[in-house]
This record gives C-alpha cells, sequence and structure tokens, in this order.
C-alpha cells in the first residue's frame, strides 16, 4: 500500500523519465530522420511537463490575481521559463526539418543506414579516381 | 483529488501515446500522433495551473509544429524504409538511465508541497510585487515582459536566426550551390561568345 501511494504521488516524475528515456531511445536507434526529430520533440516537452509538475502547488490556482486574499497561487516563474522553451524548439523543429527536406534532395533518401552507405561509395568513388590518375 | 487522478489519467495517456509512436512506420500517423501527445500536454498544463504554457503549447506544439512537420513530409517519402530493429544496447542504456533518474527522483520535494524549494526563493515577491509595481493582474504575462525582458529577446534571436537558417537551406543558395550555378553561366557564356565569334 505504502509503495502504491509513493509511485502515485511520484507519478508525474516517473512518467516524465519514462517520456524522456522513450524519446532519447527514438533518437538514438531509429533510422528515420522524421522520427528523430518527433522523438526529439518527445524529449522536448517531457521536460517542459517536469518543470511544470515542479511549479505545481496543491490546492493553488493559475497565477492570475483574483484580488481575493489568502488565495494560494501556483509559481509562476517556471511557466515564464517553459513559454520561452516552446517557441524555441519549434524553431529547431523547423530547422531540423527544413534539413532533412535538404537532404532528400541531395541524395534522395532520409534513412541513415542508406546515407551512411551513400558515403562508403561515394569515398571509394573518390578513391578509385584518384588511383586512375596515377 | 479529481485534479490529482486526472493528472495521472493524462500523464499515463501520454506514455501510450509515446509507445504507439516508437511502434508504428507510416509517418502521418506518427506526425498525428505527436500532434495529439501536444494536444494531451496542453490538458496537462491547463491540470497544472499553467494556462499561459497551455494556450502555447496548444497553438504553437500541437497548431504549428503538426503543420511544419506535414509540410516537409510533402517533399519525403512517407514510410519508414526499414523495419525497425530494436536495438538491445540502446534499450538497455535507456532503461539504466530511467532506473537511474527515477532512484532520484524519490529525492525530490513531494509533488505539490508548497514549501519546495523552487516555491519560496524568488516566487512569492513575484506575486506580491508585481500588481502594485507595473498593475498587470497576470503574473506569468507580467514576469515575462517585465522581469525577464531580456529572456524573451533572447528568444527573438534564435527564432530569427532558425528562420534565417530554414531561408537558406530551402532556397538552396548554399556556397557550393552558388559556385557550381557561377561556373555553369560562364560556360554558357563562353560557349555562346564562341557561337557568335
Amino acid at each position: 500500500m505504502n509503495v502504491i501511494y509513493l509511485i502515485l504521488s511520484n507519478w508525474n516524475f516517473i512518467a516524465v523519465i519514462m517520456l524522456m528515456m522513450a524519446g532519447l531511445y527514438i533518437v538514438i536507434s531509429n533510422q528515420n530522420f522524421i522520427k528523430k526529430l518527433v522523438g526529439l520533440s518527445i524529449f522536448q516537452s517531457s521536460v517542459f511537463i517536469f518543470y511544470i509538475s515542479i511549479g505545481k502547488v496543491s490546492g493553488g490556482t493559475a497565477p492570475i490575481l483574483t484580488g481575493i486574499a489568502d488565495t494560494i497561487y501556483s509559481n509562476p516563474l517556471p511557466h515564464v521559463l517553459i513559454l520561452t522553451a516552446i517557441v524555441v524548439g519549434v524553431a529547431t523543429n523547423a530547422l531540423g526539418l527544413a534539413l532533412v527536406v535538404r537532404i532528400n534532395e541531395a541524395f534522395n533518401s532520409i534513412e541513415e543506414k542508406t546515407l551512411l552507405s551513400h558515403k562508403i561509395e561515394d569515398s571509394r568513388h573518390e578513391f578509385e579516381k584518384g588511383d586512375s590518375w596515377k | 483529488m479529481v485534479e490529482f487522478w486526472v493528472n495521472v489519467f493524462l500523464i499515463s495517456l501520454l506514455v501510450v501515446i509515446t509507445f504507439y509512436i516508437i511502434r508504428l512506420r507510416s509517418l502521418i500517423a506518427v506526425v498525428a500522433l505527436s500532434g495529439a501527445y501536444s494536444l494531451t500536454a496542453a490538458a496537462i498544463f491547463v491540470n497544472l495551473d499553467a494556462v499561459d504554457v497551455a494556450f502555447t503549447e496548444a497553438a504553437v506544439g500541437s497548431g504549428i509544429s503538426t503543420i511544419l512537420f506535414l509540410a516537409a513530409l510533402r517533399y519525403l517519402p512517407l514510410e519508414e524504409a526499414h523495419q525497425t530493429r530494436y536495438s538491445g544496447l540502446s534499450l538497455s542504456l535507456c532503461t539504466i538511465v530511467a532506473l537511474m533518474l527515477i532512484f532520484a527522483a524519490f529525492a525530490l520535494p513531494d509533488f505539490g508541497d508548497p514549501n519546495a524549494p523552487a516555491h519560496i526563493h524568488v516566487a512569492p515577491r513575484y506575486i506580491e510585487e508585481s500588481y502594485p509595481l507595473f498593475h498587470i493582474p497576470n503574473v506569468v504575462t507580467n514576469v515575462l515582459a517585465s522581469y525577464r525582458g531580456f529572456d524573451t529577446l533572447g528568444e527573438v534571436v534564435v527564432v530569427f536566426t532558425a528562420g534565417i537558417g530554414v531561408i537558406i537551406l530551402l532556397t538552396g543558395s548554399t556556397l557550393s550551390m552558388r559556385f557550381e550555378k557561377t561556373e555553369n553561366a560562364l560556360d554558357q557564356k563562353s560557349k555562346t561568345s564562341k557561337e557568335e565569334a
């Protein structure tokens, strides 16, 4: 019973860690660049949820002043930081997507494996070309 | 108490969505699920009293981000080419890090504890002082604009830089391509001048 209570009361933090690691797993093990970007944004928003969870005060309301005395407000500072971070996250996503589109134009593939084999073939080609010059 | 259970439910929903994002291969489905993820996150933010963040997440994270992804998919293949192989090394790495972080998470202050260090440092000053000084009832907007304007300036710089990067990448006037173009133009000029001669 005690263990269940401990897990449930910390469920936000545990789930955030699971989401973060799922995002990391997608980024390092998936081959497709679009999916990698989605994984990156999952990683990001897990951090956002972590910050907002820390800013929560139990029994509090949104930090918009009501004028009623003795109202408990949640902590506004994490909200401010995360507002900035969300917009920056979308800017990074846009840049990453532009890179992926360019990569697809140049190599006709957005899979990491295919690109790596491209690179090996290219360097071998150049090597052979250089050899024939001698 | 209702708040608490809604929170538990929504966060578990996020974990389920993430699981399906890992498994699915159709990229359109993955992008749609990431939009759903952002929208669920916005609901969580409302539940945790962060209404301004929820606004931004619903508009920017779930709206603009999904549209950007779909616009990029217009030029890309829609299926993952390879079957995802579950790589044991990265899976065990992630599991180990997750266990270590969860172990560390039990040392955090309790969820919603009003005496946590985050709540007793500068936040009470913002809540008490900001209205008499600036007369804006929304504390988040007030802190964003009045106390931390430089943060927003930095944000604008980052968005501007990202915009320049996207334009440079997509219009294709990178340095090497420009050289190729000028060389081609020079070749054509010399050809036409030869023909004229």
